[in-house]
């Protein structure tokens, strides 16, 4: 086991020094963004002087590497700055939007995770029989269209006339569990559709790679029934492929989901983003980029300690 | 003699075929066959010859790519070919057991053996899971693995190869079946080891008075473990008799020239006095990480001489081979080629030095480039090393393949995929050829072959290194290859040398403690060999 520790160790680490390396491309990058946050509040009718004045008040006529050494210290601190917008603490900001992605998260994941896992035993199980014809057609179809073409089409079947759900999602204070299952439930399954595809193959594929192996047809010579081989000789070996797959969507259900969260007009991180984008609101840009890379890390580090884990060659020594 | 009531399995004009691209191929044509309760049938035959398909068919198995096309296959009053998925499920496991040829690839690499084990029991209803693990507990007993309390509760990666052997036919015995078949159950195995899972085989079958399917290509096995024996050859029966009158006197001519098959052995070349060797190991330490694999390893290799460097698996001789060729930088100790020292690392060897040691491997099917023609992959070392281009290429590459009997027309533009294993082996010569070398290491060139088609590959050795003045650096861990061409014997134990000399002295006595298990455990074509072994081992063992 202590291998296993040192491991997990190792890759926490490497995670931080990652997320250091992020946030040092992160600053650079929003330095290179053109316009100028000053002269964008004051307007065009402003004198140089007043703008020079803003900058100043703002900490902007600072050199580069001393706002960043300065920025990072609060960073460390849990203080991700002030919105230049609005004043308001970026932390405040982002905790309330970050609560909204996550739920949404969630709830897609909940629903896609074990339907993806289930659709691609199955088709693994029925390998070319028109199920398994039929799952990866409209997986692939799905997965081709872009989501906000999948987004209107849904809202078009289930929000429009005499339609179930709300086309809406924006929902103000504190919806109730039940409240939110039904407001969020088309972006839910808009982002289901998306991701679906990617993980029901890679779990068909993982399993049927191997079929041919001799335990396998051991399995069968034992007498053991079609479905039994599957879930229980070839699946607990093709953990290791899946999982990092449903960890890089469960990835892009947190980062990637801005288009889906304009159309529904979803408060969620990924809005913020494109909004403080818009008004040159840096703070809360490199707060949020900063928070989608930890995502990114994190989901990634678990991948590779629960792959590891699924082994027993590694987590049981000779 | 039993009467035919016995009968439990029988197949009568059985017709199996295989899928090759778009058409469907001939693998078994008709063979009749017939077991009777409580007894073992060996089968016997090179690769090709349709044994593992038999053994499946008996199961009403057939592989990916297989199909039962035509006869009869009746287990125990029951039809094989018209049963259903569900009646042949119920009888796979409990009343027909498999015992498969590689236990480390066939046990399911995510779960304990004791699971595995109690599988088939539980979900055949036979046992409760509680019962299974006890009954697990005393078949590892009697199979004598080591720890049989605690055995079953670890991991196949975490037991060694001829315990896992024993573990699977434990398995296979878990349900008490009426029928086993044993695909090739020791052929990956060391010959020691071998010998234990054999004798533990064979008890156990005669404890439960158990009939068996006995798949080998190994005659001297068979002999130990089966009360008839039936010779396959492409899918048709040569000749089937009782085991002592098989032995004593095979009708068919195939099946003489299976038995005569050990008898080649070359004239030892006297031992050369004085002369400088071709290569010399000198005190030679290596190994992986902070492990030494090999221990102050010293022989010498003089030229036109072939020297064996024989051992079990994990002895070191094929670590041997990479600190020869520099892909293992040894810690202590050198090589010499020629008197002079080699670099230990070959990136810092000259082209020259290079092309003086070439290599042979085990597995042609790997070492030769799918993508490549035969053309470029015995081209490339003459073109690379010799510096030869266009016609006197050409002319070289024609050559080559004539010196090992390949018609250079017929083969040149071939692709590997299109040769047999035999003739991917002689590709695998010409290419070590082609750089002349003047020493070449042949790594267990043999052992994936048939022994038919490996008599041939060793004659073809033996030519050419008269023909071209070679030394050969042998390394093979069967004794049978030792004696056909050796002239001077190395062996070795866990990276150790424990003796070497003249083949003839090896074979003499006395020898080492370790040279004489291992020459004591290379079974025998008498079918009393084991049995007396085991007799011989145990007096000793007690006196």
């Amino acid at each position: 086991m202590s291998h296993i520790v040192n491991m997990i160790l190792k890759r926490i680490a490497l995670g931080i020094l990652t997320l250091f390396v992020v946030s040092l491309i992160i600053f650079l990058a929003t330095e290179l963004l053109p316009g100028n946050f000053a002269q964008e509040i004051l307007g065009q009718s402003a004198t140089p002087e007043t703008v020079a004045a803003l900058r100043r008040q703002l900490g902007l006529d600072q050199p580069m590497h001393v706002r960043y050494a300065i920025w990072l210290t609060d960073v460390l601190r849990g203080d991700f700055g002030e919105s230049l917008a609005n004043g308001m603490a970026v932390s405040e900001l982002i905790g309330r939007r970050l609560g909204n992605t996550l739920y949404l998260a969630l709830y897609a994941a909940a629903i896609a995770v074990p339907l993806s896992l289930a659709l691609g035993i199955l088709a693994a199980l029925l390998r070319n029989s028109f199920f398994d014809r039929f799952a990866n057609a409209s997986a692939l179809t799905s997965i081709s269209f872009p989501e906000f073409f999948v987004a209107y089409i849904l809202i078009f079947l289930l929000a429009g006339a005499g339609g179930a759900f709300p086309s809406m999602a924006n929902f103000r204070g504190d919806p109730s569990f039940g409240e939110f299952l039904y407001r969020a439930f088309l972006p839910a399954l808009t982002l289901t559709l998306v991701v679906t595809a990617h993980m029901m193959r890679m779990t068909r594929a993982a399993i049927i790679n191997l079929l041919a192996s001799p335990y396998i047809e051991m399995a069968h010579l034992k007498g053991m029934n079609p479905m039994r081989v599957i879930v229980k000789h070839a699946l607990p070996n093709a953990l290791a492929p899946i999982i990092n797959v449903i960890a890089l969507n469960l990835a892009y259900l947190i980062t990637g989901v801005v288009v889906v969260e304009v159309v529904f007009v979803y408060p969620g991180l990924g809005q913020l983003m494109v909004d403080s984008v818009a008004a040159r609101d840096m703070p809360v840009v490199q707060g949020v980029a900063l928070v989608f890379a930890a995502a990114y890390v994190f989901l990634n580090l678990a991948a590779d300690v629960l792959a590891t884990l699924s082994n027993p060659r590694l987590v049981h020594g000779r | 003699m039993p009467d035919t009531d016995d009968i439990l399995l029988s197949m009568k004009d059985l017709c199996i075929e295989g899928r090759t691209d778009e058409e469907w191929l001939d693998i078994v044509k008709g063979v009749d066959l017939e077991l009777r309760k409580g007894e073992v049938l060996g089968l016997i035959g090179e690769s090709g010859a349709g044994k593992s398909t038999i053994g499946l068919a008996a199961m009403g198995f057939a592989r990916d790519g297989c199909r039962i096309s035509g006869g009869e296959i009746t287990f125990d009053g029951i039809d094989m070919r018209k049963a259903g998925e569900a009646t042949k499920r119920r009888l796979r496991g409990r009343r027909i057991a498999y015992v498969a040829q590689s236990a480390a690839a066939s046990f399911n690499p995510a779960h304990k053996l004791i699971d595995q084990y109690s599988e088939g029991p539980v979900k055949h209803g036979v046992m409760s899971r509680d019962e299974a693990e006890s009954d697990a507990t005393d078949l590892y007993r009697r199979m004598q693995l080591p720890d049989p309390d605690s055995i079953g509760f670890r991991f196949p990666h975490q037991v060694s190869g001829g315990q896992l052997q024993r573990a699977m036919t434990a398995m296979a015995m878990a349900c008490r079946p009426d029928l086993i078949i044993f695909d090739e159950p020791t052929t990956a195995l060391d010959v020691t080891t071998q010998i234990e899972v054999l004798a533990a085989i064979r008890d156990i079958v005669e404890q439960f008075d158990t009939a068996a399917l006995y798949i080998t290509h190994d005659l001297a096995v068979v002999a130990q473990m089966a009360d008839r024996i039936k010779v396959l050859l492409k899918g048709e029966e040569v000749e089937e008799s009782d085991t002592r009158s098989m032995l004593a006197n095979p009708t068919q001519d195939y099946t003489k020239s299976l038995w005569a098959v050990r008898t080649h052995a070359r004239l030892e070349q006297p031992p050369v006095g004085e002369g400088r060797p071709v290569l010399s190991i000198r005190n030679v330490t290596a190994g992986y990480g902070s492990v030494d694999v090999l221990k102050d390893v010293s022989f010498d290799i003089h030229p036109r001489r072939t020297v064996a460097v024989v051992g079990e698996s994990g002895s070191g001789k094929s670590t041997t081979a990479r600190v020869i060729t520099g892909l293992l930088p040894p810690r202590r100790g050198e090589v010499l080629f020629n008197g002079e020292a080699l670099p230990p690392d070959f990136r810092r060897r000259s082209r020259d030095q290079l092309r003086q040691a070439q290599m042979i491997y085990q597995m042609a099917d790997t070492a030769l480039n799918p993508k490549l023609k035969i053309r470029e992959l015995v081209g490339r070392p003459a073109q690379m090393y010799l510096g030869l281009r266009g016609k006197a290429l050409e002319e070289r590459i024609r050559e080559l393949l004539s010196l090992i009997e390949m018609d250079p027309d017929d083969y040149i533009d071939r692709l590997p995929s299109e040769l047999s294993g035999g003739q991917k082996q002689r590709i695998g010569i010409a290419r070590a050829l082609a750089a002349e070398p003047q020493f070449i290491i042949c790594d267990e060139v043999t052992s994936a072959l048939d022994q038919l088609v490996a008599e041939g590959i060793l004659k073809l050795l033996d030519r050419l290194q008269g023909e071209f003045d070679l030394a050969f650096m042998f390394i093979t861990h069967d004794l049978a290859t030792v004696k056909a061409i050796a002239d001077e014997v190395v062996v070795m134990k866990d990276g150790v040398v424990v003796e070497k000399g003249p083949k003839s002295e090896m074979f003499q006595p006395p020898h080492d403690p370790y040279t004489e298990l291992l020459l004591s455990s290379v079974p025998e074509m008498d079918p009393d060999w084991l049995t007396g072994l085991l007799k011989a081992r145990a007096t000793a063992a007690d006196g």
